[in-house]
């Protein structure tokens, strides 16, 4: 574990990971696509507008998982002032937006044939809100510092004040009477759960899908952070000039 | 086929909402490696300067 911590040590491992995650990542998707838009039949209420679920849920689970996992990068960030911390917890807030932009967008696409409107402030769908408006401070009060490990824990801090809005957006559809659909999946009482299992199991394979997704793209991401901050150190220029191959080409 | 992209008449909130999905998270992937290319291209410029200047600093010890 402290070998990883190590950015140069990370760098490569992280490159390392990488492909074969988002390989994963990508046949997953595909055979939870096809489970979800093919193989699953349409709902008896919403017919195939419902089909969006295999998207929209697992983002906005995503939406959440990634705030989470940010809190607590920024957690270690603040408490031990771990480098690596404070980069992986600044790299989570643009894919957690992104996920939360999609859940949001999704949605509102979802919810023009089903509830007439596309959009209302519901306690569900403002929570939401909150959330993409949380990361896109997080993002904005990192790049609003000079000094960016300053910038880091400052923006660690407010992920970390964030983080009570994660229980009130589970809770929104038991607390407030919301338009919005209450659970259909319940992973502590599946006997809870009121999803067919032909429209359940795409479900979970997407999960999966952009679970991976989110740890490849996390790794991209603070591969190149690392790299922007540690710009001044020795395994930096060796990495820039003396292994030309592994820098130019495609990303990785 | 035709039958299936017509999603049972809701094609067009099923679809953009695909595309969404799908354009989002391109953008999500793509974007870091664009910031990628551009810093390795910053730094080997950088580098690449210190070091010209580097000789011509050894050079002009070197004539007086």
């Amino acid at each position: 574990m402290h070998w990883l911590g190590s950015p140069p040590n990370f760098y490569r491992f992280a490159g390392a990971l990488r492909p074969w995650l988002m390989a994963v990542a990508l046949a997953s998707a595909a055979v939870g696509l096809y489970g979800g838009l093919v193989l699953a039949p349409p709902d008896y209420q919403q017919g195939d507008a419902y089909r969006i679920i295999f998207i929209h849920v697992p983002s906005a689970w995503m939406s959440l998982f990634i705030y989470a996992t940010m809190a607590v990068a920024g957690l270690i960030a603040l408490v031990w002032r771990v480098k690596l911390a404070e980069v992986i917890a600044m790299e989570c807030a643009p894919t957690g937006a992104a996920f939360t932009l999609i859940t949001l967008l999704t949605g509102s696409l979802w919810g023009k044939p089903m509830w007439g409107t596309w959009w209302t402030w519901d306690a569900r769908l403002t929570s939401e809100l909150v959330l993409f408006f949380l990361y896109l401070g997080v993002i904005g009060l990192y790049t609003a510092f000079e000094d960016r490990r300053r910038g880091a824990r400052a923006a660690s801090l407010l992920a970390l004040v964030g983080i009570v809005n994660l229980p009130i957006i589970h809770y929104s559809v038991q607390w407030w009477n919301t338009l919005h659909q209450g659970t259909t999946v319940d992973f502590l009482d599946p006997a809870r759960s009121s999803i067919a299992p032909a429209m359940l199991w795409p479900l979970l394979v997407m999960a999966l899908a952009t679970h991976l997704y989110f740890f490849a793209s996390l790794l991209g991401r603070t591969r190149t952070g690392l790299l922007s901050l540690e710009s001044g150190k020795q395994w930096v220029r060796v990495l820039v000039d003396g292994q030309p191959a592994q820098t130019t080409g495609a990303p990785t | 086929m035709a039958h299936w992209f017509a999603m049972g008449g809701y094609a067009v909130y099923v679809w953009p909402a695909y595309a969404v999905f799908l354009a989002v998270l391109a953008w999500d992937w793509f974007a870091p490696a664009l910031r990628r290319r551009r810093l390795t291209r910053e730094l080997r410029g950088k580098l690449a300067r210190e070091r010209t200047r580097g000789t011509r600093a050894t050079r002009a010890e070197a004539s007086t």
